[in-house]
């Protein structure tokens, strides 16, 4: 019941968590921070250490770059629920083993709560706020609503992004594919059959289109 | 097993189903023939389409203001159709709010300090690191735990100043700051000093005579909706309670040596189940706001009502100032009713604070404490004459619940078949645990996974097959039909041949077991049906929807009755400020709640209607409202909105609460039967479950779409457990080794088999509705179909759950016993 998931490039960026943290690659990484635009304030007063207080730092969500105070411990998830409110997002095992807070990373799926927000900077944001709203439904949204791919729908947001990010590497899978995709995403409810249904109607009209 | 009565009625505390049964017993002797002044007698339909008896027609009193009974749903518009997720949309793209995504302005987050022993006088709590913490705003110390059996006798107990620790995990005090790591960090400051005691945490060292006693003298719980807690008035010894022997009419019968003695063929055996844990997605907790005006908790619960009473207990703060919120859910299983020990605190440290508090489990804590299935050791002997009769079946079970009570496993035993001899017995034994906490048909998987292993096993004694076997004995009309499409459905004259057929080293085979549950009805279920001038209607009702659905069945019952779409109704569900609304347990919601809909949205058409016609100057009874429209005899019809329009005040409405059950007041159950199919590699021990199909009854089904959602979701949680799941605790620290979700196994997509869901509709002449629950019978017999399965493909009957690969392959005699965990 393992899943595979590509875990972030740690330095693909130019900046990575540990130089951070040390701070004394402030000045080799935060000239590519700061070139990139993306670290707010904290970075701006010169302080030889950032952390372990918190620090603004700016992040690419959905489309649009949102502020956001961190401390380096802070996960992805955290920053996502307790500082930006979004919540569909779920915290349910906090240790990467259930896949309730899956995001997308660069289109990569990743589990937000064992993600540093800090090593979300840079990187495009995806949550299933971005995936599509109640009134624009993603087609494979609307295929899970049609399907009845939930039940207490906790589970759904994070297993949304699993199937999103599986059409997007494989826009034809076969059932089997489906199940690889979300067999790290734990449903107490047990929706998993209509999970699969759904995303192989999606991949069917997708087809059809 | 708790009893669990047919009807019940809301309590201050929990919600008893409980100690009823008696009442409604009595009360239906004394329900006469006559129809009483407020009702009317009506010829209702009863029967099973398609079965052998087929669909009758009953006389039965029925209250006066109540609609006509519907039709077959074959002639229905909306009910027992596929009828989509009526939140769908906001579950799927994360815009739903669960309590634990609720954000209030200034709203501090709370922690937990648990015990890190079993068993243990606390001597000091010193929380003053703890308040000096940046961030920390107020600190509380638990005076009462709340879940778990009580000392009866104080005095028995050396005097603590604190509750005495009796699990590890227990919460000892909480903590609330401005940030969640604040709180953590405060948390971990609280000191607390402990006075070791002896512990014992495995339930058979538990029933020795000298092991460490958990409570010094008799102790018991109360009683919780769908049916945890144990029975009460039943003796202790040591830490063994009972015996607890029988209920409602199906208690210890005839004699059972008597029984055995006239039988030709006898099997006996003992089966084991584990513990297993609710782990709903979304954990324990709320969000709480203490204002002076009243308490407002929004909180992931099954029962709204059920909060909004203990809290108002505990607080001593009339029902009114407490209002509680629930419009979504993450899960609850069973373990998920009253305040519990989250929202006590929440409540406590949001008084001391002055600003809400969010307390949520994390996932440790929601596994340490939070509720369990608990474990059971069953000894089961059943007779039966050469012809296949039962004679004789006697069920001697213990079960743990840890600090709690309820650990029975007769519910099946007494209630699926015919027999003239039976004999009980029920024990529950203390451990230094979790408490247990009803799941999803407390007592009848584990139940069940002995009886129907039995009946599997008495089946091939006497030579023949289970099914006819079944038929033999088995009086549910329900489940006669039910094996008879299950069968052809999954192909059971085919697929069943003889125990070990296959000669090579993945062998497969087939098995069958059934589910018995209990039709419940809770009296405190009411809703309000508005239709608006703009012709907009809404449904309101304090019932919570936990994951079953039952916002999508309002939103089809108002629709059907105004002869409008689901998606024409505004369903406003969660709020203790509605009218009453049953705890989500034992499969009750859509039993109460549905008719309590109905009669309400049948009251305010009756309204609307007068309204119409008024403006319109016909009589009311000139008009029809269906397919979307009001249409009059003399030839006018406009859209529902039109006619809306057409009434003088802005909105009528209606409000109706459940009535008691039309007709005698018997027992009713709920049915199910369950086929599986498996493969079993006898060289690696692992086990595969390649295909189930399931037939169930749930009265009149109300949407097929969900109901089938459901029935996976049970079906699923049964293979888990009977596969995977086993909470272990370390006998020598009594301490969870596995309080996560990767160590404590939860079954994943890749291991779910091919599943088919089939429904008989079952018109019962019960209710205006007729429709019934599925969430517990769906749960109920997958495991013991499994393991009739296993024992097809092998030869080899598995006595004890999780059938984990190092246990078959020690059953099929490839490792020693105790060579491997």
């Amino acid at each position: 019941m393992s899943k595979h998931k590509s875990s972030p490039p740690d330095n693909s960026h130019g900046f990575s968590r540990r130089s951070f943290l040390k701070g004394a690659g402030v000045a080799a990484t935060g000239t590519a921070v700061l070139n990139s635009g993306l670290l707010g304030q904290a970075s701006e007063t010169h302080s030889n250490v950032i952390g372990p207080d918190a620090t603004s730092i700016a992040l690419n969500i959905n489309g649009s770059v949102k502020h956001v105070p961190v401390e380096p411990r802070t996960t992805l998830a955290e920053a996502l629920r307790h500082e930006l409110h979004l919540t569909g997002t779920k915290i349910v095992c906090d240790r990467g083993s259930c896949s309730a807070c899956t995001v997308m990373l660069d289109g990569m799926p990743v589990n937000s709560c064992t993600t540093f927000a800090l090593d979300a900077v840079d990187r495009k944001i995806t949550t299933i706020e971005g995936l599509g709203d109640p009134e624009h439904l993603h087609p494979l949204q609307a295929a899970f609503v049609e399907h009845d791919g939930m039940q207490c729908g906790y589970c759904t947001p994070g297993m949304v992004m699993s199937c999103a990010a599986l059409l997007e590497r494989n826009p034809n899978p076969a059932a089997a594919d489906v199940q690889q995709a979300i067999s790290g995403n734990i449903c107490r409810c047990g929706t998993y059959p209509k999970v699969v249904e759904a995303v192989l109607a999606t991949a069917r009209s997708r087809k059809g289109a | 097993m708790t009893p669990v009565s047919q009807e019940t009625q809301h309590q201050s505390k929990k919600q008893g189903v409980k100690d009823e049964s008696k009442t409604v017993q009595k009360k239906a002797q004394e329900t006469s023939s006559a129809a009483p002044p407020d009702s009317r007698s009506a010829e209702l339909l009863i029967g099973i389409p398609g079965s052998r008896d087929g669909v009758k027609k009953i006389q039965r009193n029925v209250p006066a203001d109540e609609p006509p009974q519907l039709p077959p749903n074959s002639e229905l518009k909306v009910i027992g159709k596929r009828v989509p997720r009526y939140d769908g949309a906001l579950k799927v793209s994360g815009a739903a709010k669960y309590p634990s995504d609720i954000h209030l302005p200034g709203m501090l987050y709370a922690r937990f300090v648990n015990a890190t022993v079993p068993h243990a006088k606390i001597i000091s709590v010193d929380t003053s690191a703890a308040e000096k913490h940046p961030g920390v705003k107020a600190v509380h110390v638990l005076q009462d735990v709340l879940g778990q059996a009580e000392l009866q006798d104080k005095a028995k107990e050396v005097p603590s100043r604190y509750p005495i620790v009796r699990y590890a995990g227990q919460p000892i005090a909480a903590v609330a700051a401005t940030t969640p790591a604040g709180a953590l960090e405060a948390a971990r400051l609280v000191k607390v000093q402990y006075e070791p005691k002896p512990f014992v945490v495995e339930r058979a060292k538990a029933r020795e005579p000298n092991a460490p006693l958990v409570f010094p003298g008799p102790a018991a719980e109360k009683a919780t909706a769908g049916g945890g807690g144990g029975a009460s008035d039943v003796p202790q010894k040591g830490n063994v309670r009972g015996p607890n022997r029988g209920r409602h009419d199906a208690g210890p019968k005839g004699d059972v040596e008597k029984g055995f003695a006239g039988s030709a063929a006898i099997v006996e055996a003992e089966y084991r189940t584990q513990v297993q844990t609710h782990s709903a997605l979304e954990t324990h907790g709320l969000v709480a706001d203490w204002k002076p005006d009243g308490l407002t908790v929004y909180a992931s619960t099954q029962g709204t009502m059920s909060v909004r009473d203990e809290l108002a207990e505990i607080f001593n703060l009339p029902k009114t100032k407490v209002r509680v919120f629930t419009e979504y859910m993450g899960g609850g299983f069973g373990a998920k009713f009253g305040a519990s020990n989250p929202g006590a605190v929440a409540a406590h440290l949001s008084k001391k604070a002055g600003a809400p508090v969010r307390m949520f489990c994390d996932r440790k804590e929601e596994q340490w404490g939070t509720g369990n299935r608990p474990d059971a050791h069953m000894y089961v002997k059943a007779g039966a004459s050469k012809d296949g009769t039962l004679q004789a079946l006697k069920w001697i079970s213990y079960g743990t619940a840890g600090v709690g009570t309820g650990a029975g496993s007769a519910g099946p035993a007494q209630n699926m078949y015919d027999c003239p001899n039976l004999l009980v017995e029920e024990y529950d034994v203390f451990t230094n645990a979790g408490p247990g906490a009803a799941m999803r048909a407390p007592g009848h998987p584990q139940g069940v996974f002995g009886l129907e292993q039995t009946i599997d096993a008495l089946a091939e004694k006497v030579g023949m097959d289970v099914l006819e076997f079944m038929d033999k004995n088995d009086r549910s009309p329900e489940r006669r039909e039910e094996r008879r499409i299950g069968a052809e459905k999954f192909g059971w004259a085919q697929k069943r041949r003889k125990p070990n057929s296959d000669p090579g080293p993945v062998k497969r085979g087939v098995g069958v077991a059934q589910a018995v549950w209990y039709r419940i009805n809770s009296m405190d279920s009411g809703c309000e049906v508005r239709i608006h001038q703009d012709g907009s209607v809404e449904a309101l009702s304090a019932v919570q929807d936990i994951g079953g659905g039952i916002k999508t069945v309002i939103a089809e019952i108002v629709a059907e009755e105004l002869g409008l779409q689901p998606r024409d109704i505004t369903v406003r569900v969660g709020d203790t400020s509605m009218p009453p609304g049953p705890p989500s347990g034992g499969s009750m919601t859509t039993t109460s709640i549905t008719p309590a809909v109905r009669n309400a949205a049948f009251k305010a058409k009756g309204r609307f209607v007068k309204e119409v016609a008024s403006a319109w100057r016909v009589p009311a009874a000139s008009l029809r409202v269906a397919d979307g429209n009001v249409s009059s005899d003399s030839g006018k019809s406009v859209s529902f909105k039109q006619a809306a329009g057409a009434m003088k005040t802005e909105t009528v409405s209606a409000t109706a609460m459940r009535s008691p059950e039309y007709g005698k007041r018997d027992m009713i159950f709920l049915g199910g039967v369950q086929f599986a199919e498996v493969a079993v590699d006898t060289e690696t021990g692992v086990i595969r479950v390649e295909r189930v199909v399931a037939v169930h009854d749930c009265g009149r089904p109300m949407n097929i779409l969900g109901l089938e959602s459901q029935v996976n979701g049970g079906i699923l949680q049964a293979i888990s457990y009977a596969l995977f799941e086993d909470r272990r605790l370390d006998q020598n620290t009594g301490i969870m080794v596995n309080p996560n979700m990767e160590e404590y196994k939860i079954i994943g997509a890749k291991d779910m088999p091919q599943i088919e869901v089939h429904f008989i509709e079952d018109y019962l002449a019960r209710s205006s509705t007729d429709a019934g629950g599925i969430g517990e019978p769906a749960k109920i017999p997958g495991a013991a179909a499994v393991a009739n399965a296993v024992y097809n493909a092998t030869g080899v009957r598995m006595y004890e759950l999780p059938m984990t690969p190092a246990r078959v392959l020690t059953a099929l005699g490839k490792v020693k016993q105790g060579g491997i965990a």
